[in-house]
């Protein structure tokens, strides 16, 4: 174990996939909380689709995958949350038919042309030496925009989560802060697609904050807990998929499996 | 002086008219409580006073320096608040955000204004409370709070007392009461209850699509439509 946690130290992949892993695990959780709350959680599956069809179209055209598929996924956040607001065919379908649409789309484009590549597996299923220096550089960027936006604006997404209709009546504008969540969301889920595959990058994003709502009760501290769930579970995750050498998206996933089971087991003790 | 004035107002939705002919003006320290019967307008008429719809004909106008985002709003409550992990702190101090401009953190007087008004609301040492954990009149006791900070001059309340025990019931109008006389604060209530109606305010709007009437509470209970309306309670 200490052997492991050394060897994450000297190879610099590991490391690599460390500290972007722990940038994105923040961002994924913080977001989480509101997006949960605000029965969004299944726009980041939605993203990850979306996010996995520009990647494969990114590849097949030789384009730097991110730079692709990070303006195809804000664009598609804005369109979800207007299908959200305005449609009558309802949230939840179009995100169905987009998330399912675009997945289609990348493989047949895949399949076309190069097939079925180690490329293509990684952006499903997700691999720590999928990150190259560039690629790091870029995520810390982006997660500290992330990060500081979301601090910026944390006492008007917590008003706007609570109770839009009370927002909007004093006059705050909803929409935008509805906008920003969305395109803070699509980054996150890009930037975390990479390592942990398109399947199951929305897991960051719902997990911690399902486990974090189970322990406390306080807004603060349901944000507090979740960036520390999803840090923690992350890296145990990392270490076992190190050790292993099993996938390290479905490794992180499986940890929280346990810890969400474990909290619930707590909640169940306390109202007992 | 007015401060709300609706002139020849239509109010509906995609082009579909749910109200129409509303003419009634509010003046400061009015207590105003808006009846009828279950999909009359209601709603739709508070929607059209926050401004969160336009009028699809006639003016809503607001005077005397009264701006849209200082009406207290308390809305009926939604299911997603049930189950928020939220400190009734938080949820109440968050009616201070209209008033912040640019400003991204709480000031120490937003903060103690705050507490201020959860005291008033008698919710004092509940603060740290999770609000999914309190008694549906602590909950609206708490969204009192936080309308009450978003504003000094008007509050709007929709349903307040809907799935309230009578006890509780009676203590929250009282409140509501005590901040319209004591506090000087005009309040608009949209209200099922037409005796509570009757009893606590100085003026009636009845609607029914249209308005049926419109006047102080004392002339209401003779005209035509509170005979109606009060055969069918």
């Amino acid at each position: 174990m200490l052997q492991a946690i050394a060897d994450i130290f000297s190879y610099s992949f590991l490391m690599r996939a460390l500290i972007v892993g722990v940038l994105v695990s923040l961002c994924a959780s913080l977001l989480g909380v509101s997006l949960v709350l605000k029965r969004y959680s299944m726009i980041g599956d939605g993203l990850s689709h979306v996010g996995f069809g520009a990647m494969a179209v990114a590849t097949v055209l030789n384009a730097a995958p991110l730079a692709v598929a990070i303006p195809v996924c804000v664009i598609t956040a804005f369109l979800l949350l207007r299908i959200n607001e305005k449609s009558s065919m309802g949230g939840d379908a179009g995100i169905a038919v987009t998330s399912s649409g675009a997945l289609a789309i990348g493989i047949m484009v895949i399949s076309m042309t190069t097939g079925v590549n180690t490329d293509i597996y990684n952006y499903m299923f997700g691999s720590i030496l999928a990150l190259d220096n560039t690629d790091m550089i870029l995520c810390i960027v982006l997660s500290v925009i992330v990060i500081t936006i979301y601090f910026l604006f944390y006492n008007r997404i917590f008003a706007v989560t609570f109770d839009e209709t009370f927002s909007k009546a004093t006059g705050i504008h909803t929409g935008i802060y509805n906008m920003i969540l969305a395109v803070l969301t699509a980054v996150t889920v890009v930037l975390g697609m990479r390592m942990m595959g398109a399947l199951l990058i929305s897991s960051l994003i719902i997990f911690p904050s399902m486990t974090s709502m189970k322990l406390c009760k306080t807004y603060k501290s349901v944000i507090v807990v979740a960036a520390i769930v999803s840090v923690v579970c992350f890296i145990a995750g990392l270490l076992i998929s190190y050790l292993y050498a099993a996938p390290t998206g479905a490794s992180i996933v499986v940890v929280n499996i346990v810890v969400l089971i474990i909290a619930g087991i707590i909640k169940r003790g306390r109202s007992k | 002086m007015a401060l709300i004035t609706c002139e020849n107002v239509v109010l509906g939705y995609d082009g579909e008219k749910v109200l129409s002919d509303i003419n009634f003006a509010i003046n400061s320290g009015d207590y105003l409580c808006v009846v009828g019967e279950n999909g009359a307008g209601k709603s739709t008429l508070i929607k059209g006073l926050l401004k969160l719809i336009n009028p699809m004909e006639g003016k809503i106008i607001l005077s005397d320096g009264l701006k849209p985002s200082e009406i207290g709003y308390l809305p009926q409550q939604t299911a997603i608040q049930k189950n928020f992990p939220a400190s009734i702190f938080e949820v109440v101090i968050s009616g201070k955000l209209n008033s912040m401009g640019f400003r991204t953190f709480y000031s120490s007087k937003e903060k103690k204004d705050a507490m201020d008004k959860i005291e008033m609301m008698g919710l004092k040492g509940l603060e740290k409370r999770c609000y999914q954990d309190l008694s549906g009149g602590q909950q609206q006791r708490v969204l009192l709070a936080r309308a009450l900070l978003a504003t000094s001059r008007m509050i709007l309340l929709d349903e307040p007392v809907a799935g309230l025990d009578p006890v509780v019931t009676a203590e929250l109008y009282e409140l509501i009461n005590k901040i319209n006389k004591e506090m000087g604060i005009t309040v608009i209530m949209v209200s099922h209850d037409i005796h509570a109606a009757l009893k606590y305010s100085t003026h009636i709007l009845h609607l029914s699509h249209r308005q049926l009437f419109f006047g102080e509470t004392g002339k209401y209970i003779h005209s035509e439509a509170a005979k109606e309306f009060l055969a069918v309670e």
